[in-house]
């Protein structure tokens, strides 16, 4: 009987229960949730729990830019939004049961068939990252180098992406 | 208590669950819209977890581009969305049927 508790696995399992039970129960409110600022708020502490399970995976650049783009620019974009339509509470609409029924089936199946590939990955500890020494660099030099074309094509992306968003949102103008 | 692979592939599926939930349940197309991108977030986190285990930083690359795209993506349909509510003043889905056949 071995009577040594390594601490720092058993604060990893703790922090990453933690985290995923708040970020599990954060989702369903999002869903559940009447009011679309109550579930934009909720969506905010969801993303920002999924940082930290990135914080546990080590992955410490892209947990920060999941805070700065998410939890920052994104959510402020919802909010901004959800405020400028000035949505109310959802009123109660008759819900279909057949609707019910079907969604429920669906993402349940849809669970299952998940769960068909757990057995397929060994369930081995996750072992550390070699190469955890800067993650930034390492990273970047990955970035620069292998997957240098679809960064190009991601920055095209997110220009048509801009280019795409004036266009939509612009008032029409009437040529006389 | 040592966390594997497995306990982190469970978490991401359920939270695509869950998002795919309310995706089928909700009839704001805001809230739809948030729904979408927990399910982005679901398939970043079992990203970063199999480049863990497989010691590779492939999979991190893949969510920095995933997120990138997911920004461009709600800048957009945000877009759109402001565009209709100009137009038809709702954001209910069961009331956008102009295309209904």
């Amino acid at each position: 009987m071995q009577f040594v508790i390594d601490i720092t696995e058993l604060m990893e399992f703790t922090l990453f229960v933690v985290f995923s039970f708040v970020m599990l129960m954060c989702g369903l409110l999002v869903v559940v949730n009447r009011n679309p600022v109550a579930s934009a708020l909720c969506l905010a502490m969801c993303f920002g729990m999924v940082a930290g399970l990135f914080l546990l995976l080590e992955a410490f650049f892209l947990s920060v830019v999941q805070i700065l783009v998410y939890a920052g620019a994104v959510m402020v974009l919802f909010l901004f939004i959800v405020m400028l339509l000035d949505l109310k509470v959802e009123k109660r609409r008759k819900i279909k049961l057949q609707g019910i029924f079907a969604g429920v089936i669906v993402t349940v199946f849809f669970f299952i068939l998940c769960q068909q590939f757990a057995p397929l990955v060994d369930n081995a500890p996750m072992p550390h990252l070699t190469q955890r020494v800067n993650d930034v660099k390492s990273l970047g030099h990955l970035l620069y180098s292998e997957y240098m074309l679809p960064f190009l094509i991601v920055g095209l992306i997110l220009l048509v992406a801009t280019v795409g968003v004036v266009h939509v949102s612009r008032k029409e103008v009437k040529i006389k | 208590m040592t966390v594997t692979i497995g306990h982190y592939l469970l978490v991401s599926g359920l939270l695509f669950t869950i998002g795919l939930l309310g995706v089928i349940l909700r009839r704001n197309i805001l809230v739809i819209y948030m729904c979408l991108e927990i399910m982005l977030s679901a398939a970043a986190l079992a990203f970063v977890a199999f480049a863990k285990f497989n010691d590779v930083l492939d999979g991190q690359i893949m969510v920095f581009f995933l997120i990138t795209v997911a920004a461009a993506e709600v800048a957009l349909g945000l877009a759109i969305i402001v565009a209709y509510y100009r137009l038809k003043q709702t954001t209910h889905i069961e009331d956008m049927n102009s295309m209904k056949f």
